[in-house]
């Protein structure tokens, strides 16, 4: 009888189970609903039902597809302002956290070799407390009276925003660009510390000795030398900046203000406010075909990372 | 001053700068979580009343109960999962499909939570839709179980990244050895891999749970009525203004996530450091 089972059973390995549940899982749950995504977006949506895309009617197939919602949105100007203006904040966020980060991931490099683990906790511990009560904090510090509010006013830094255009006028921090990008860099900031200090602690010091030897400064070593050699902690940083700050949610919700348009929430609102589940299908598929290069050059990166580590 | 001393200075001065950035609002929302006055920003004197008010609200408390069941079924899961995916990745070079499998489990972490949120959303009504169609009975329905399913997605990521670094780390000689030996591969992995791989799946399980505990964005696209997690009752308070209540539960989380990470990260460390002693005297012997 055991054998009878034995011989029933199909042959699974242990290699093929290993590998075959996180597969399943991943194209269950993560790949499928994308196809369901695209789906939908293209589906009439009837009173309580999306009609089939595919209906037999007097023996025909037929097939319908909505395109009505890209159309839309590649000719609502306000759907383009958005998706335009969501790039241009993530970017800023990142750059934001490339001139913060850098230098810090620099010097904590090359700090002492005890010190270093301790650095590391006190980078990491932030990123372990609540991300959504860190951002809501920031809505105390920057309204009126906040300590932030008082430092970047009393220093006269306030009069600088506004001639950047990132505040309306002086004095007035909380939901404008400022307070948006500063809240975007300061949650993903651990982010883009971490590979680029990854990237920093593992390089050979010897190459600016070299450097030296040959006549560089250090200024020069630190352009020629450290700076390509930490490319791919760059470009692995500002990815993890950039692509989740393009469709941000929360931070904008806080943070942001009525002249900061975000695609995440433009989504949200299509999905929550006017209930209408195709159209924010369609924006959801639009803002991943927008991030699906940063996504490629990231996914590229990541293996590449991972296979250089063996 | 020199310029190396320069250099010095200027180094511990951008750190400082740094880590003040860091940790100000965290500072912030646990100095007016004392603040007697309502108004934000405006310091009238210490009270404990926001935390005592906590004991009565009824909201955060429910909403803390469900964030803690779940975020203990995705700590587990994530890992569960995590590990088999970073054991696939490591361990097998070449499988068909692999570029797309390393693809998937990654691209949870960067992308964006409205994306996931709304297309996994959209796959279980869609699912939901055809039960009730041809059983009559929906399945699943919105709440525990498909928030659940969410956090599992984007916890098994951050497992599968903390496993895989690890077990890249591993010196293959001793599983080769263990299967020299006898082993069969299941035992190498429960006997030899795994003890070796412990804290890192320690460390990913306190990772997802905080994740899990945290998250807005996934969960307000698959909770259903009545199963409102913490995070969505804070954000909806957090939209209206600065509250302190909010602060009161913030502080109240820092400090807990403090102690607990301090704590985690010492018995890790200690663990770690008596298996290393360990493997130098085995090496010795």
């Amino acid at each position: 009888m055991p054998r009878l089972i034995a011989h029933l059973m199909p042959k699974v390995s242990g290699r093929h189970a290993v590998i075959g549940v996180p597969y399943g899982w991943l194209l269950l749950f993560f790949l499928f609903p994308f196809l369901i995504l695209v789906k939908i977006s293209v589906s009439e949506m009837e009173t309580v039902n999306f009609k089939d895309l595919v209906t037999f009617k007097d023996g025909l197939l037929q097939l319908t597809l909505k395109l009505s919602n890209y159309v839309f949105i590649t000719e609502d100007p306000l759907y383009i302002k958005t998706y335009l203006s969501s790039l241009k904040y993530a970017a800023a966020a990142t750059v934001l956290c490339l001139v913060i980060g850098y230098p810090f991931a620099y010097f904590m490099a090359r700090a002492r070799t005890t010190a270093q683990p301790a650095l590391l906790m006190m980078v990491m511990l932030p990123f372990w407390t609540s991300f959504l009560l860190r951002v809501y904090a920031w809505k105390g510090l920057l309204s009126e009276n906040g300590w932030a509010a008082d430092l970047i006013i009393g220093t006269g830094f306030d009069q600088l925003l506004h001639a950047a255009g990132m505040i309306p006028a002086p004095g007035k921090l909380m939901h404008t660009p400022f307070s948006l990008v500063l809240g975007m860099a300061y949650t993903y900031m651990p982010f883009m510390i971490l590979p680029l200090y990854g990237n920093l602690a593992k390089m050979d010091l010897r190459l600016l000795e070299a450097a030296t030897d040959l006549g560089a400064t250090a200024w020069v070593a630190f352009w020629k030398v450290t700076v390509p050699l930490s490319k791919a902690g760059i470009i692995a940083g500002s990815m993890l900046v950039f692509i989740p700050c393009v469709g941000e949610l929360v931070i904008p919700e806080l943070l942001g203000g009525p002249e900061t348009l975000m695609i995440g929430r433009v989504l949200w609102d299509e999905f929550f406010s006017n209930n209408d589940w195709p159209m924010a299908a369609s924006v959801a598929v639009v803002m991943i075909l927008v991030i699906i290069v940063p996504l490629a050059v990231f996914s590229k990166y990541q293996a590449e990372v991972q296979e250089a580590r063996r | 001053m020199t310029s190396a001393s320069f250099n010095r200075w200027f180094g511990r001065g951008w750190l400082l700068a740094g880590f003040a950035f860091l940790y100000l609002p965290i500072l912030a929302l646990v100095v007016y979580s004392f603040n007697d006055s309502p108004i934000p920003n405006v310091w009238r004197g210490f009270t404990l009343k926001w935390y005592a008010g906590l004991a009565d609200d009824r909201e955060i408390l429910s909403g803390l109960w469900l964030s803690l069941r779940v975020a203990f079924f995705t700590a587990c899961g994530s890992v569960v999962l995590g590990t088999l995916a970073a054991v696939s990745l490591v361990k097998y070079r070449r499988f068909r499909g692999r570029t797309v499998f390393s693809g998937m489990v990654t691209a949870p972490l960067v992308m964006p939570e409205v994306v996931v949120g709304l297309s996994l959303l959209l796959m279980l009504v869609s699912v939901q839709r055809a039960t009730q169609g041809a059983f009559g009975w929906g399945f699943p329905e919105r709440g525990m179980l498909t928030i659940w399913l969410g956090h599992l997605l984007l916890g098994m990521a951050y497992a599968t990244v903390v496993v895989q670094a690890r077990l890249q780390d591993l010196n293959p000689q001793l599983e080769e050895a263990a299967l020299d030996l006898g082993a069969r591969p299941l035992q190498v992995f429960l006997l030899v891999t795994l003890p070796m791989i412990a804290q890192s799946l320690a460390s990913a399980w306190l990772l997802t749970f905080t994740i899990s505990l945290d998250d807005v964005v996934l969960s307000a696209f698959l909770s259903g009525p009545g199963s409102t997690t913490m995070p969505l009752v804070i954000f909806s308070r957090a939209r209206l203004g600065v509250s302190p209540s909010v602060n009161a539960v913030a502080a109240l989380i820092v400090a807990v996530v403090a102690v607990g990470v301090l704590i985690a990260s010492y018995l890790i460390a200690r663990a770690e450091r008596r298996r290393q002693q360990e493997l130098a005297e085995a090496n010795r012997a």
